[in-house]
């Protein structure tokens, strides 16, 4: 079987592709959540030292996991765009931007919320939150960015540039907890194994998937609404409003 | 080579670049990323002087001690190498406890007493049920009592 994805890289028929496909994401995000957080808020065992409060990773951590992969996947669309002058990578890069600040604030919410009672402060200038505070800033400032610039075709390769600069944050919030003394704790998933539970570690995971599908779904729902916008001069988009 | 994977051999090398000049400024601020700076460095001279900062390690078994207000207490803050006594009057955070991870900020008095004025608790990265956790610990327990004899 070969498939042309030549054909998908024109916004006419990815347009198409996307309505397709983002109902089947939804469904399967909306179906992993429920398991995930049934595992997680009703089988998982209580946490040794820190009782209920830990329940917050089920949220937390599939949250940070997403903002900084969201990250790296806009960033390699604004490389690509960049590289190949294909406008349908930005519109990708545009349409996963607003979901990746999403999840930054909520890791950075929850995160808070977690570490005042067992921390004992909603907030430290750590290595690890402080440059997950910057990856907020980068998202928004990308966003801003974009919005500035009237002409889209500018403003693609001005916000792809901040991406592809910004992308070197992401490493160095991964890595921040190893490289330095940080309050954060260290990852409990390593290469030699992990040191969680395993009824733990499974919600945990499904609830990363949960947010990868919703990801997708919300990311192909946006970019049709950019290729509308975009194309709204051509033939094709005025034979899609027209049937609607 | 296609003028487009020339761009995105540039592109690519771009990146890289700046990947080693974020690397060598990291490098250059070590000092100032750290959050805390643990006992035997601040034996060695390594935390700064004259103001606030934060020291890191493991709370000292049975070293925990109250004051008849309820509030001041006094506690060692170990890395297994070297010790620092420290002074702190306020509430302690739930997960604090001997043997356990914290960070103190405030500063070193001449006598070598850390007087606190935040105590954080630092938490591991293990997460298990407290039933996991005993059987853990009295497998750690017996294997002591092998090695003993």
């Amino acid at each position: 079987m070969s498939i042309n994805w030549y054909k998908f890289s024109a916004p006419a028929s990815f347009y198409g592709l996307a309505g397709r496909l983002a109902p089947w994401f939804a469904w399967a995000a909306a179906l992993l959540t429920v398991v995930g957080l049934y595992l997680g808020f009703f089988v998982a065992p209580t946490d040794f030292q820190q009782g209920e409060a830990y329940r917050v990773i089920f949220i937390h951590v599939p949250a940070a996991w997403m903002s900084m992969f969201i990250y790296l996947v806009m960033a390699a669309w604004a490389a690509i765009g960049l590289a190949f002058n294909t406008r349908l990578s930005f519109m990708m890069a545009r349409a996963l931007a607003p979901t990746g600040a999403m999840f930054t604030f909520v890791a950075l919410w929850t995160g808070a919320f977690w570490g005042k009672p067992m921390w004992g402060a909603w907030w430290v200038w750590d290595a690890r939150l402080t440059s997950e505070l910057i990856l907020l800033f980068l998202y928004v400032g990308i966003m801003a960015l974009w919005a500035a610039i009237d002409d889209p075709r500018r403003g693609d390769k001005a916000g792809a540039l901040l991406a592809l600069i910004g992308a070197i944050n992401v490493p160095i919030i991964y890595f921040s907890v190893q490289w330095w003394n940080t309050l954060h704790q260290g990852s409990s998933i390593k290469p030699t194994g992990s040191s969680m539970d395993e009824v733990m570690l499974a919600g945990m995971l499904i609830m990363a998937f949960a947010a990868w599908f919703y990801t997708a779904a919300v990311a192909f729902v946006r970019v049709r609404r950019i290729i509308l916008e975009r194309e709204r001069h051509t033939e094709w988009v005025k034979h899609v409003l027209e049937s609607a | 080579m296609k003028s487009r994977h020339k761009k995105l051999l540039a592109i690519g090398l771009a990146v890289a670049g700046l990947g080693i000049i974020a690397a060598l400024v990291l490098n250059a601020f070590q000092s100032n990323l750290v959050f805390f700076f643990s006992p035997t460095q601040v034996a060695a001279g390594e935390a700064p002087s004259g103001r606030a900062f934060r020291i890191g390690g493991l709370v000292e078994s049975g070293s925990l001690k109250r004051e008849a207000d309820g509030l001041t207490v006094h506690f060692v803050v170990t890395d297994t190498a070297k010790t620092i006594p420290v002074t702190y009057k306020g509430i302690l955070p739930d997960l604090f406890k001997e043997g356990k991870g914290t960070v103190a900020e405030g500063s070193l008095g001449t006598d070598g007493v850390f007087t606190a004025t935040q105590v954080l608790a630092k938490h591991d990265e293990n997460y298990m049920p407290p039933e996991a956790a005993h059987a853990l610990e009295q497998a750690q327990k017996a294997q002591a009592t092998v090695v003993q004899q």
